[in-house]
């Protein structure tokens, strides 16, 4: 898989403010490259995978470690 | 212009009274299109907040003037986001306080008649999952049947009425939502009864409610009269109350009937479901008032909030009470089933008491719609 070009750290963080801070660090990269993202909110999951979709970005690997969720995000 | 929070108890009197709403609901569309909050007079636009992340221009044309606009979401975040550039946008408009999580776990006590001697009888309509359960009351005493796990409500509402809660009892092993049961009984030294033949998994004591049972409530005559009603589970129990009142957890729905899949094959239990519906609620007077476990559409609401009908008219009205032919029947209730309610395993061990996931994890697993029934 692409190393990731930065790591976003949300854990902690409650919605809305993962997706809103993905988004903005999603801005900071090129297209191609790869976003990783840590969240610990539930909802996190369903939204950040919509939020990809409906943005066009793919979603190339999540995973569930302990309380943290992790997500791969390939800039469209 | 300003926003406010909305608390789910003036929501749900906007529900009861066929008030108008606008719900700009900004969850995603999967869980817009397969949960919400359902109005006789509600309309809705489903818009996810991170698409407004950037601004709340390209919606403004869509929303209504004329009427109060409620932004809902998941847990409250984003919808108070929302709300609040909406506000700056120059519009009134509310968010739902503790968003779908607190609606769905949301009960409004409704009183569905007297009983004989000073008796009473009450529906909790539990209006975001379409769940009800009820207490009955007499002379100082109640008895709470397939009550929620928000036990307060419970508790509460005996303590302001001065009654003590003696009897706790389970029409069936839920699999849509969890059972305050265990928890009331245990808090206020209530028995809690329970159909054998669904307990048969459960790992803690409790009292077998068998057909025939009598209950009594108070020191008058007040009763509780257990049917056994197998269907939608094997154990499943329906009550009488006062012959007056005919509790048929979810056997019998105003619109619909029970689903028999959820704690094994519906092949198995058809049968059953057959026989109970069309033999053994067939003996029962046509006068009795029909008070289910569960409502499906907002249509099944009556107008002072209450879900109650007339069995003889559900014998006449209700589809599922009349198809002549069991291959059909069998047919309907076991083909096209609607999906199962979410985590429905999970909840079935919940309430037998091998898992034990703490109130976040619960209220996660009874997210969504209740889906008890087949129409």
């Amino acid at each position: 898989m692409m190393e990731a070009v930065k790591v976003l750290d949300a854990k902690g963080l409650a919605c809305p403010m993962p997706v809103v801070r993905t988004k903005k660090a999603i801005e900071e990269i090129n297209s191609g490259e790869v976003l990783e993202v840590h969240t610990t909110d539930q909802g996190s999951k369903s939204d950040l995978t919509a939020w990809a979709k409906s943005g066009g970005h793919e979603l190339v690997k999540e995973t569930e470690e302990g309380d943290v969720f992790k997500f791969w995000i390939k800039k469209a | 212009m300003s926003f406010k929070a909305m608390k789910s108890q003036v929501l749900a009197r906007k529900v009861i009274q066929k008030e108008e709403l606008f719900i700009l609901d900004v969850r995603n569309n999967s869980d817009f299109e397969d949960w919400k909050i359902e109005g006789e007079n509600f309309s809705y636009l489903n818009v996810p907040y991170f698409d407004l992340i950037d601004g709340v221009e390209d919606i403004l044309d869509k929303l209504p003037t004329d009427k109060d606009i409620l932004v809902v979401c998941a847990k409250e975040g984003s919808s108070v986001m929302v709300a609040e550039m909406l506000s700056e946008q120059g519009l009134n408009v509310f968010y739902l306080e503790g968003g779908m999580k607190a609606w769905s776990e949301y009960m409004e006590p409704v009183k569905v008649g007297d009983l004989s001697n000073g008796g009473e009888l009450y529906q909790f309509v539990r209006l975001g999952k379409g769940c009800l359960s009820y207490m009955v009351i007499s002379n100082g005493e109640a008895a709470v049947i397939d009550p929620t796990r928000m036990i307060e409500v419970f508790t509460r509402f005996a303590q302001e009425l001065g009654v003590t809660i003696k009897h706790v009892l389970d029409t069936h092993l839920h699999a849509d939502h969890i059972s305050g049961g265990r928890t009331i009984a245990k808090e206020t030294g209530a028995t809690y009864w329970l159909p054998p033949k669904d307990a048969e998994e459960v790992v803690f004591d409790y009292q077998p409610l068998e057909d025939g049972e009598e209950i009594k409530i108070g020191h008058t005559t007040i009763n509780i009269h257990a049917l056994y009603s197998p269907g939608h589970t094997i154990g499943s129990t329906s009550f009488v109350v006062d012959e007056k009142y005919l509790l048929t957890g979810d056997i019998l729905f105003i619109d619909s009937i029970g689903r028999p899949d959820l704690a094994g094959l519906a092949e198995d239990w058809v049968g059953d479901l057959r026989e109970t519906l069309y033999h053994r609620y067939r003996e029962l007077s046509d006068e009795l008032i029909v008070l289910p476990a569960h409502y499906m559409i907002i249509e099944e609401l009556n107008d002072d909030g209450t879900v109650a009908e007339k069995l003889g008219k559900l014998f006449a009205e209700n589809h599922g009470l009349n198809i002549e032919s069991e291959v059909e029947f069998r047919k309907m209730v076991t083909e096209n089933l609607p999906p199962q309610p979410n985590a429905y395993q999970e909840i079935r061990q919940t309430n037998m008491g091998k898992n034990k996931p703490d109130e976040e994890k619960q209220r996660e697993m009874e997210i969504g719609p209740n889906r008890c029934a087949v129409r």
